[in-house]
C-alpha cells in the first residue's frame, strides 16, 4: 500500500473524482470544496480511495437494499403511521412493569442535550451534571434498600437479577449452586436461567406453596453446605408480599449471600432488603416514574454491602476533592472493571442505563418521602378496592387467600381467560397479565393513575365480558 | 458549558414540608397500608429530600450546565463514535403511541411497534450482510455475550462441547474478554504484528478442536482494517470455530463492506454508535445481535416473525439459547435508529461511513508532525497516536515528559472534550481520535489548531499542561483519595 517514499499508491487517478454527493445532507456538514480540500491533504483522490487497502473482493459494490432517504416530514409521517397502529390501553396489568405517573418535569429534565448527548464521564472536570446525579441515585437506591451502597445502575431487572445471582458465586470462590423461588416473575426467571446455563451456575428453584416460597425446602436445600446465594422476589410475581423472617440468618449460618429482588417503588414503605438482613437487592426501578414503553429503556439497580463491594458489577461513582480542594465526584474503583481488568472483571458490563438515573433520581427528587409514600398508598388502597369488587364478579375466586399484597394480586377465573382479555382490549383495557404455569390465574395491578371512574368501567366492562366469554 | 461549579447535591436543597409534585385525593382510603403486618412494613425513614418544583428544575439545570455533550462541542472519543443525535429520533421516541405501551399488551394492539422493530432487524440485516437479527440486547457488551452465547448453543446443538476456548486479539476492547468470561468462555490471546493487525502465524497454532470461534473487530481498535480478514475466517472455520464480530467500529463500514462478506458469522450492532441514538452519559444503549442463515433459531427469545397474513408475532423458539431480556430490549433506543436509517435511506449510509473516514484521515495528517504516529498509512473511522512527539515534549526518557493525560486535560480548557486515552493497550500514551462524520471540516480545523497549540505549549511551557485544566468548573481530581476514602453515598460524605 505504502511505496519507499512512503506516499499512498493511488488505486484511482486523481482526475477521478466520485464524491456520488448528489444532494447535501442536513447531518453531513461537507461541501464540495471542503471534499476537494482534505482529499488533496489525505492524498487520494476520492472518498472510495480512503478504502484502497480492501480486498476487491470484500467491496459492497451494489445498493443497499433500503428506502430512500425521506425527508423530516416525510419521518413522521411513517413512524407516525407505526404509532396510531398501536392501541394504547388503560392498564390494570402489572407483572413487573407498572404505569405508575411521571411528573412533566422528568422528561423535561432529561430532554437537556447536556446530559443526553454526553458519554461514560471519563473526563470529570467536565462532567459534573452526570456525576452528581449518579451519586445522588447511587444514595436514594442505596438508601431505599437499606444497603450501603448501589452501582451507577444495570440494563434491567431481569439482568440485575443474574448479576446479583453471579456476584453470590464470584464472593463464595469453591460453591456454584444458587437457589432462586419459583415465585419469581418467569420473565426474569428466564433471563437469570439463561445466564446460569451459560456461565455454569448450577442454578436451583424452590418450590412455592400458597403462592410464597416453600421456606421449609429452602431450609432443606442449605443444609447441604454448598449453596452459594438465594434469590428470592418482594412482592412476588402474584404480587404477594413473602415473609422473609429469619431467612437471611438461615442463610449466613450455612454462609449462603441472600439477594432480594424488590420492585422499587414498594421500597419505601415495605421492610428493606437491608432491614430483612439481605446481603444483595436488586431489581427493576421502572416503577420510579419511568414510561412502560413496550418494555424498554427502563434501569435495572444493584446494591450491596461494604463487604461485597469488590465483587459489585457495573461502575460507581465516589466523592473527592478537585486540586483547590472542591468537594466533586468522580468514576471510581475501576479496577473491578472490564476496560482494566478485562476476563477477570467482575462482569461485562460498562455503564449499563446512566440516562435512566437520571430519571429516577428527578423523580424521586421531586415525590420525595411523602410522595413516595402516598403512591404506594393510593395504589394499594385501588389494588384492595378492585380485588374486592372482583370477587364479586361471577367466575372470580381467590387463589391465595389471605396473603398480604401492595398494589397487585391474583384471582383466580373459571372462565375463558383468552376470550376476556380480547372483550376487554376492545374496550380500552389491558386486563391483568394471564399467569404463566396456571391455566386459570389473572394477575391485576393498580397504580395511582388509575381514576376511580375507570375502575367503575373497568368492572363493568369485565362483567359484560365474563357475560360473553361464558356464553361462548 | 458554563465553567461555575455548581456542586449542590439535592438533599442539601431539602426542607421538611416542601413538596414537589401533585397526586390526585385517595378516593380509596378505607385500605391502608397500616393495615399490613406491621413486620412487613419498612421502619426505617428514607433519606428523599423535600423539595418544590422549581428548585428541583433549577437543580437539574445548573447540574447540566457543569456537563459536556456532543450538543455542547466536539467529542472525538475513540471507539465511542460521537456522532450528532438528531433532535427528530427523540420526537419520534416520545410519540404516545410508543411510550405508553405496556409490554404485556396483547400483540394484536401493537402491531405498529412490532412492524417497526421487524423493519430495523430488516435493514440492519441487508446493511451487515447477514440473515436476521435480534434488537433484544441493551448494550453492546451484552451483545457480545448474546452473540457468544449463540456460538455456544450452535455448538451444543451439534453435540460438540469440548469448545470451550474463544480467540481473542491483544488490541480488542476489553469488553471481549469480558464477556466471554462471563459467557463461560477461557480466553485465548492472539498477538498483533507491529503493524498492529492480527498476527496470522500467531493465530494457526492456536486453533483446534476446543476453539468455539474467534472475536474480531475490523476495521481494528488502531483504526486499521484487517486485510487477511479472509484467510483468518478461513482458518478458524476450518478448525470448526465460528468468527464474531464486534461492531463497535462497524461505522467506517456502513455501505462499503459488510461483515458477513467478510466471512463473520455473528455479530452485534451499538444502535448508540453507528445508528445516532444518544449516548446519555452511558445509557441506555441497544446492541442487536446478527447471525448468518443457519444460526437465527438460536437467537434469543421473544423473536418478532413477521407471519403469512402479514401481521407481526411474538415467538419463544425452543432452540434458541434463551432470553437476554425481560421484553424487546431497549424498544425506545430503536425508534431513535429506524429514525435515523429513513432520514439517511440507502443513498446516504454509505456516505456516512466515508466520510467519517475522510475525517479521521484528515486529522491524523494534519497532526501527524506534533504527536507520535506509530502506524502509517490509510486508518478508517479513526487512530491512534502515541504521545506527543519527542520535540514536543513527549520524549519517554524524560521522567517530566508531558503525557497524554496532560493533554487531554489540556483540550479541555480549550472546549474540546479529549479522545479515548490509555487505550488500546499497545501502546503507552494511547490517544484514540474519532470524528465522525457529522462534524464539518471547520470544526475540524479548529481542534486541529488547538492541537497544535497544546503540542508547542508542552513544548514551551510544560507545567501549564501539567496542571491543566484551568478553565473547567473542577480542576484535576483526587483519584486515589477516591478510592482511599470511599463516598458512594450522600450519607457517607
Amino acid at each position: 500500500m505504502k511505496t519507499e517514499n512512503g506516499k499512498l499508491t493511488r488505486r484511482f487517478p486523481f482526475s477521478h473524482f466520485r464524491f456520488h454527493i448528489v444532494k447535501p445532507m442536513k447531518y453531513f456538514p461537507h461541501t464540495a470544496n471542503d471534499l476537494q480540500e482534505m482529499l488533496k491533504v489525505v492524498g487520494v483522490g476520492s472518498l472510495e480511495e480512503l478504502y484502497s487497502e480492501i480486498p476487491e473482493e470484500l467491496i459492497f459494490n451494489k445498493e443497499l437494499n433500503l428506502p430512500s432517504a425521506m425527508s423530516e416530514i416525510e419521518v413522521r409521517r411513517v413512524i407516525g403511521q407505526l404509532a396510531q397502529e398501536n392501541k394504547p390501553l388503560v392498564s390494570f396489568a402489572g407483572a413487573g412493569v407498572y404505569d405508575h405517573y411521571t411528573p412533566s418535569v422528568v422528561p423535561y429534565i432529561a430532554s437537556r442535550s447536556e446530559f443526553s448527548t454526553s458519554y461514560t464521564p471519563y473526563q470529570a472536570e467536565i462532567s459534573q451534571g452526570t456525576l452528581q446525579y449518579i451519586f445522588e441515585y447511587q444514595t436514594m437506591m442505596a438508601d431505599l434498600t437499606g444497603m450501603d451502597i448501589s452501582n451507577a445502575s444495570m440494563y434491567d431487572g431481569s439482568t440485575a437479577t443474574a448479576e446479583a445471582m453471579m456476584m453470590c458465586v464470584a464472593a463464595a470462590k469453591k460453591r456454584n449452586k444458587v437457589l432462586i423461588s419459583e415465585t419469581f416473575n418467569p420473565a426474569v426467571m428466564r433471563v437469570v436461567e439463561t445466564y446460569a446455563k451459560y456461565h455454569g451456575v448450577d442454578l436451583v428453584k424452590v418450590g412455592a406453596k400458597d403462592g410464597v416460597t416453600d421456606m421449609q425446602a429452602l431450609h432443606a436445600l442449605l443444609e447441604g453446605d454448598d449453596v452459594a446465594g438465594v434469590l428470592v422476589a418482594q412482592p412476588n410475581y402474584y404480587g404477594i408480599i413473602e415473609d422473609f423472617s429469619g431467612l437471611a440468618e438461615k442463610c449466613h449460618a450455612h454462609k449462603a449471600l441472600l439477594a432480594i429482588n424488590t420492585m422499587a417503588s414498594a421500597l419505601g414503605v415495605l421492610k428493606s432488603p437491608g432491614e430483612w438482613g439481605a446481603d444483595i437487592a436488586c431489581g427493576e426501578a421502572q416503577s420510579l416514574g419511568i414510561p412502560t414503553c413496550y418494555g424498554g429503556p427502563y434501569i435495572g439497580y444493584l446494591c450491596t454491602t461494604n463487604a461485597l463491594i469488590r465483587k459489585m458489577p457495573g461502575r460507581l461513582v465516589g466523592a473527592t476533592t478537585d486540586v483547590d480542594g472542591k468537594r466533586c465526584f468522580v468514576l471510581t474503583m475501576q479496577a473491578r472493571e472490564q476496560h482494566i481488568r478485562r476476563e477477570k472483571a467482575t462482569s461485562n458490563i460498562c455503564t449499563a442505563q446512566g440516562f435512566m438515573c437520571l430519571y429516577v433520581a428527578s423523580y424521586l427528587a421531586l415525590m420525595g418521602k411523602k410522595g413516595l409514600h402516598e403512591v404506594n398508598e393510593i395504589s394499594y388502597g385501588g389494588a384492595h378496592e378492585l380485588k374486592e369488587r372482583l370477587l364479586g364478579i361471577e367466575g372470580f375466586a381467590e387463589a391465595y387467600l389471605g396473603q398480604p399484597f401492595l398494589n397487585e394480586f391474583t384471582l383466580r377465573y373459571s372462565g375463558n381467560i383468552d376470550a376476556l382479555q380480547g372483550y376487554l382490549c376492545q374496550k380500552g383495557f389491558i386486563a391483568g397479565v394471564k399467569a404463566e404455569g396456571k391455566a386459570d390465574e389473572m394477575i391485576f395491578a393498580v397504580t395511582e393513575q388509575r381514576s376511580a371512574e375507570e375502575m367503575d368501567r373497568f368492572l363493568c366492562a369485565i362483567a359484560e365480558g365474563v357475560k360473553e366469554s361464558i356464553n361462548q | 458549558m458554563n465553567k461555575t461549579y455548581y456542586g449542590k447535591l439535592i438533599f442539601e436543597l431539602s426542607t421538611p414540608g416542601c413538596i414537589g409534585y401533585s397526586l390526585p385525593e385517595n378516593k380509596w382510603c378505607k385500605h391502608k397500608l397500616t393495615d399490613l403486618p406491621e413486620h412487613l412494613l419498612r421502619a426505617e425513614d428514607t433519606i428523599l429530600p423535600e423539595v418544590d418544583e422549581l428548585s428541583v428544575v433549577r437543580h437539574y439545570t445548573n447540574m447540566s450546565n457543569n456537563n459536556f455533550g456532543v450538543d455542547t462541542g466536539f467529542y472525538p472519543l475513540g471507539s465511542c463514535t460521537m456522532k450528532y443525535n438528531p433532535k427528530i429520533n427523540e420526537e419520534m421516541a416520545a410519540l404516545p403511541g410508543f411510550v405508553a405501551l405496556h409490554p404485556h399488551q396483547p400483540v394484536a394492539t401493537s402491531q405498529g411497534a412490532l412492524a417497526l422493530y421487524y423493519n430495523v432487524q430488516k435493514s440492519l440485516s441487508e446493511i451487515a450482510g447477514l440473515h436476521e437479527f435480534t434488537l433484544n440486547p441493551f448494550a453492546g457488551a451484552h451483545g457480545e455475550l448474546t452473540g457468544l452465547m449463540v456460538i455456544r448453543r450452535y455448538h451444543e446443538k451439534r453435540g460438540d462441547v469440548k469448545r470451550t476456548k474463544i480467540i481473542v486479539p491483544d488490541s480488542a476492547h476489553g469488553t471481549n474478554p469480558a464477556s466471554a468470561a462471563v459467557c463461560g468462555l477461557q480466553i485465548v490471546e492472539v498477538k498483533s504484528t507491529p503493524d498492529g493487525t492480527v498476527d496470522v502465524e500467531d493465530l494457526k497454532p492456536l486453533l483446534g478442536d476446543d476453539i468455539a470461534g474467534m472475536m474480531m473487530t475490523n476495521p481494528n481498535t488502531l483504526g486499521i482494517f484487517e486485510k487477511k480478514i479472509p484467510e483468518i475466517a478461513r482458518l478458524v472455520h476450518e478448525c470448526g470455530g465460528l468468527m464474531y464480530y464486534d461492531g463497535a467500529n462497524l461505522n467506517p463500514m456502513l455501505g462499503v463492506c459488510r461483515p458477513g462478506d467478510m466471512g463473520f458469522d455473528v455479530m452485534h450492532i451499538n444502535l448508540h454508535k453507528t445508528f445516532s441514538t444518544p449516548h446519555g452519559g452511558g445509557g441506555p444503549g441497544s446492541g442487536p445481535v446478527g447471525v448468518r442463515k443457519g444460526l437465527e433459531e438460536y437467537l434469543p427469545n421473544p423473536q418478532v416473525k413477521l407471519k403469512q397474513d402479514g401481521t407481526y408475532a411474538l415467538e419463544y423458539n425452543p432452540e434458541s439459547l434463551g432470553a437476554v431480556s425481560a421484553f424487546l430490549g431497549n424498544y425506545g433506543v430503536v425508534i431513535r435508529a429506524y429514525a435515523y436509517l429513513l432520514t439517511l435511506g440507502k443513498e446516504n449510509v454509505p456516505l456516512a461511513g466515508k466520510l467519517s473516514v475522510l475525517n479521521a484521515n484528515y486529522i491524523k495528517e494534519c497532526l501527524k508532525g506534533y504527536y507520535k504516529l506509530p502506524i502509517d498509512g490509510l486508518c478508517k473511522h479513526e487512530f491512534v497516536f502515541d504521545g506527543l512527539r519527542e520535540e514536543y515534549g513527549g520524549d519517554h526518557h524524560d521522567a517530566g515528559h508531558v503525557t497524554t493525560l496532560d493533554v487531554a486535560k489540556r483540550l479541555l480548557d480549550y472546549g474540546f472534550h479529549a479522545p479515548t486515552i490509555y487505550f488500546p493497550l499497545l501502546f503507552h500514551e494511547a490517544m484514540m481520535i474519532e470524528p465522525t462524520e457529522t462534524e464539518s471540516k471547520k470544526t475540524l480545523d479548529e481542534f486541529i489548531e488547538v492541537m497544535k497549540k497544546i503540542a508547542i505549549e508542552a513544548r514551551d511551557q510544560r507545567e501549564m499542561l501539567k496542571t491543566a485544566p484551568h478553565d473547567t468548573p473542577v480542576r484535576r481530581l483526587d483519584d486515589v483519595k477516591a478510592v482511599k476514602e470511599p463516598k458512594f453515598t450522600y450519607k457517607t460524605l
